[in-house]
């Protein structure tokens, strides 16, 4: 049987936004009511347009925000940090990759402190193991042992994406959040991330939440696809029923708002445009 | 005649380890009614071959060229004042990044109106007029309001058609798309591709379209250029790109949509070396 990795049961998440002198108090329903379960080793990707509530979600499972309300289960342990807090286990076992690589590494922090930063304070390890740790870190990300003393502008845009997948990695989390991790990469480099992920996950046994925008990606990579649409999962399934026959009209919408690059829809569009 | 013609572009910026060449003579031309799509990579040199046409490039960039024409003018011996009475009006451009190349401190319908204040010489109310239109033309809603929102007050998708109205407002005969849905989403990318492709066809306008988005090109581009590290790679209409692409580095950029991936890896543009196709150089 496979075990459930983390399950979420009608989470919930609202924020209220402060009035002020000329406008009263309002809550925001960013994520109304949402569940989801993803196994060991299998990839849930959740699709949406900015400001569907996906990153809220993400934030919630990474344990960064806690749920308004609804049950959140990790390893089937049930975990809810506005009221017991968060313990360095609990921490250890989710981690988060950003989307934007630019953003999210301090630039005065060198390759070698951030990877060891996660060990130091989550765990007892001195420095001499930390150190070992982050050099066979780098290299498991397709980097080298030279690039540890380096700082963040030193490097491109998909080297800082490993980087950040690294330090995601360097606490053997059983739950990796993915952020849009490759919305900010150029094709080619995109290929490299994504294939990177997919041998980290053949490798840890790692679960993936993967959160983007780009359908020709999530068909690639996941196994589950979720789509949100303001704050409500309006399709949930496996990623061949999701994309053979979509049943929402939202999903309906985004599919067919995503640019095909086959050569069948190029004839379609030049005869079309002939005709006009 | 070409609308746009270029001829073995180069530009060289001067750094402190000695001169970088960003673009390494690149030829291209752009006719009217025709859209161009410009591919590659970061750092390929297509943004940066696009600024130096707009002579928007800062003055650590050598430009030089064996011509350099926009609509039978020379743009290499005009002067700056000229060249200024051209850009913005006859040629005009859309930044990639929506919410940071509007100035946050002036209200939308000021940046509309600056342009044909300047450019068009319209009186106050005639202005107006026009960025009203500009903006029912780029599907904004209630565009009289919208005229006194700041940029802040308006979304990504909102603020990239802020843009396209700015661009187009003095009826240009080019406009140059840099890589103008990348920051938004796809439903957002794909109406901004339709109303950039609906202008384009109702005014007749010629239209660079610089992207690194393979799915870009095929919905919109009649003709495409792929670069790679500032060289031109090959030129062939959309069509005969997708189906036989004959040089390897478009082969490879192909092969790494994750739509085409075959098994379980996606093939990757690795540092090989890559070579022009036959008869492009």
């Amino acid at each position: 049987m496979s075990i459930k990795v983390v399950e979420g049961k009608n989470i919930k998440r609202d924020y209220h936004v402060g009035g002020g002198l000329f406008r009263g108090a309002r809550t925001v329903h960013a994520v109304k009511g949402v569940s989801f379960s993803v196994d060991k080793g299998k990839t849930l990707a959740i699709v949406g347009e900015s400001g569907c509530g996906k990153s809220t979600l993400a934030r919630i499972i990474t344990l960064i925000d806690p749920a308004t309300s609804g049950e959140l289960f990790i390893d089937g342990n049930k975990v809810d940090i506005a009221r017991n807090g968060l313990t360095k286990e609990m921490r250890r076992k989710v981690q988060i990759v950003f989307q934007n690589p630019y953003g999210s590494l301090n630039p005065r922090q060198k390759i070698g402190d951030v990877l060891g930063e996660p060990l130091l304070i989550n765990t007892d390890k001195p420095a001499e193991e930390r150190r070992d740790l982050a050099m066979k870190m780098l290299k498991k990300v397709g980097l080298g042992t030279e690039h540890y003393n380096r700082y963040p502008h030193m490097f491109s845009g998909g080297q800082r994406q490993r980087i950040a997948i690294a330090r995601a990695l360097m606490l053997n989390p059983s739950l990796l959040v993915l952020d849009e991790p490759v919305s900010a990469l150029d094709l080619s480099v995109q290929a490299q991330v994504l294939n990177l992920l997919a041998d980290l996950q053949d490798e840890f046994q790692l679960t993936y939440v993967f959160i983007s925008h780009d359908l020709s990606v999530v068909r690639y990579i996941a196994d589950d696809v979720m789509v949100m649409y303001f704050g409500e999962a309006v399709e949930y399934g496996a990623r061949e029923e999701v994309f053979a026959d979509p049943k929402h009209s939202y999903t309906r919408t985004l599919f067919a708002a995503t640019p095909r690059a086959d050569v069948a829809s190029i004839k379609a569009r030049l005869a079309k445009k002939k005709a006009a | 005649m070409a609308l746009l013609d270029i001829r073995n572009l180069v530009v060289e910026f001067q750094t402190a380890s000695g001169p970088f060449r960003a673009v390494d003579g690149v030829s291209l031309h752009v006719n009217e009614r025709e859209v161009l799509a410009i591919v590659g990579e970061s750092g390929s040199g297509k943004s940066v071959s696009m600024l130096a046409v707009m002579g928007l490039l800062p003055w650590t960039a050598t430009v030089t060229a064996d011509e350099m024409s926009f609509n039978g003018r020379d743009l290499l011996k005009m002067t700056p004042a000229e060249r200024r009475k051209i850009v913005g009006k006859d040629m005009s451009m859309i930044f990639q990044e929506p919410m940071a190349s509007l100035n946050p401190c002036f209200t939308v319908g000021f940046q509309i109106e600056e342009v044909l204040r300047f450019h068009m010489g319209m009186d106050k109310a005639q202005r107006r007029e026009r960025a009203i239109e500009l903006l029912t033309q780029v599907g904004i809603a209630e565009p009289a309001e919208r005229l006194n929102s700041f940029p802040h007050q308006m979304s990504g998708g909102q603020c990239q058609r802020v843009m396209i109205a700015i661009a187009i407002a003095c009826n240009p005969k080019l406009l140059i798309a840099d890589e103008p849905t990348t920051a938004l989403d796809v439903t957002i990318q794909k109406q901004i591709l339709d109303l950039l492709v609906s202008l384009q066809v109702k005014y007749g306008m010629g239209l660079i379209m610089i992207t690194h988005n393979m799915g870009v090109v095929a919905e919109t581009a009649d003709r495409v250029i792929v670069q790679y590290k500032g060289r031109k790679m090959e030129e062939a209409d959309v069509l005969s790109l997708f189906e036989s692409p004959k040089s390897n580095y478009t082969r490879a950029l192909l092969s790494a949509l994750p739509e085409n991936a075959v098994g379980d890896r996606l093939p990757t543009v690795s540092d090989m070396l890559f070579e022009p196709a036959a008869g492009v150089a």
